[in-house]
């Protein structure tokens, strides 16, 4: 059976994130790390030990952000950011799910309205992630304030070929 | 000079003040912008964070419509600027991927039209001698930070129109404005992105140290090319307590004395109003 991280290796396709010696530099510039439970430095480690489970349950790999300050600092270019983009398929794969309940329900809302209109109408999507999240109330003023203001257009303009863009959903559906 | 452009969805909606201000500083400089032709949305943090392949072949859609004219495309928004340039990168480096991403596609990328972001295009092709021939009203007194965040030049292999970790074209362009932007060791860290709806709390803290550290800087405002920076920066301060924020091209526009600014402030939820008829320019 494949280890951990020769399947983690071969989804990101690059550089092998044995290269890292630890520096820590990713972990030092990473905006997240006082929320996350792991560092990232760490997560590698720990993906090297084989600690699988706790890897894709943990919420670190859903609270990076994707701000690539990691992979712009490392010095052997271990793309980070990467890997946790394979982390978070992975998880979803494998049906572990999302510790990050929410973070997980806001890019299906997302991704549901692409597939919807071809483009996002932004009143549409939250209202779809509000739903699935069940934080129903949050943000209601500042949503009137930009509806008041013209900010929020309930009707607008979509992508006219649909049948080209949930083509492109349909072949990219993962197993 | 001519030159495709692709809006994306943000720009249609909450963050309209920054796709006017595009067009009305675009034709003052010059600049004949053709929106791609029936665009998608580039599948931003959502797709990639979810569906590697899905976050290729949606920009690969839209690169593909735009290559009909052989032009670079102007990408004003950080995120969808982030996922093409990410896209024209992989397509670029992997044959295997980019057959595959042509198949779903349904259509042959041939690498013809160059992803730009209105920053470069302005700074480079344009250049600030023209730009500031165009100011009427120098932004005397205008303090403003630059802010890039993440996605304009992350990683820099793939963004590589400034520095990644000390950008300066931001700094020239409001400097030939007429405003005094003020030097900050802020302008590429993280306003927290997405995570401003599903984890409103760890961005407010995210927002609150960049407000602290624009102040402590000796700035009155700062200045963004990136509708979710904006939003961020704009609403999420605690207690309301924030600078103003601009999209760049907002200043350029009133710089270049153009219609339209004023309207476009009555959008922000931190109003500038009250700071620009302070310092006389509105």
């Amino acid at each position: 059976m494949k280890s951990f991280l020769a399947e983690v290796n071969e989804k990101i396709n690059g550089v092998p994130i044995q290269r890292c010696y630890h520096c820590r530099k990713c972990s030092a510039g990473c905006p997240m790390t006082s929320a996350m439970e792991h560092n990232p430095n760490r997560v590698i480690k720990m993906i090297q030990l084989g600690r699988r489970e706790e890897v894709l349950a943990s919420s670190t790999i859903w609270l990076c952000v994707s701000c690539e300050t990691c992979i712009t600092r490392c010095p052997n270019e271990v793309d980070i950011a990467r890997m946790m983009d394979v982390l978070r398929e992975i998880a979803i794969g494998t049906g572990v799910g999302a510790k990050e309940k929410n973070i997980l329900k806001f890019h299906e809302a997302f991704l549901a309205n692409i597939r919807m209109g071809g483009r996002i109408n932004e009143p549409s999507m939250m209202v779809h992630y509000k739903l699935k999240s069940g934080d129903l109330f949050s943000d209601m003023a500042m949503g009137i304030d930009m509806f008041m203001k013209g900010k929020l257009s309930l009707v607008s303009p979509r992508t006219k070929d649909m049948g080209s863009v949930r083509r492109i959903f349909e072949k990219t559906r993962q197993a | 000079m001519k030159v495709s452009y692709y809006p994306g969805c943000s720009l249609h909606g909450t963050a309209k003040e920054y796709d006017q201000s595009v067009r009305s500083v675009s034709r003052a400089l010059g600049i004949e912008l053709e929106e791609v032709e029936d665009w998608s949305c580039c599948g931003a943090s959502s797709a990639h964070s979810t569906n590697f392949l899905l976050s290729i072949a949606l920009p690969a859609r839209d690169l593909i419509a735009a290559e009909k004219k052989a032009q670079d495309v102007m990408v004003p928004c950080a995120a969808c600027f982030n996922r093409f340039k990410t896209a024209e990168h992989h397509l670029g480096h992997d044959p295997a991927l980019k057959a595959e991403v042509e198949e779903i596609v349904g259509g042959r990328y041939q690498g013809s039209a160059v992803v730009r972001n209105p920053i470069d295009i302005i700074a480079n092709d344009i250049g600030l001698e023209a730009l500031s021939a165009k100011v009427v009203k120098k932004l005397a007194g205008l303090k403003p930070v630059s802010y890039y965040g993440c996605l304009l030049l992350r990683p820099p292999e793939v963004c590589r129109f400034d520095d990644a970790e000390n950008p300066v074209l931001l700094d020239r362009i409001l400097t030939a404005l007429g405003a005094e932007a003020r030097p900050w060791s802020f302008k590429t860290d993280c306003c927290g992105g997405s995570l401003t709806i599903s984890k409103t709390a760890i961005v407010t803290k995210m927002v609150d140290k960049l407000m602290a550290m624009a102040r402590e800087a000796g700035a009155n405002c700062l200045v963004t090319a990136c509708p979710v920076c904006t939003a961020n920066l704009d609403m999420r301060a605690s207690g309301g307590a924030g600078l103003p924020v601009f999209y760049f091209t907002e200043l350029a526009a009133l710089a270049m004395g153009q219609e339209g600014p004023e309207g476009w402030f009555r959008l922000h939820r931190t109003d500038p109003r009250p700071l620009l008829q302070g310092l006389g320019l509105l």
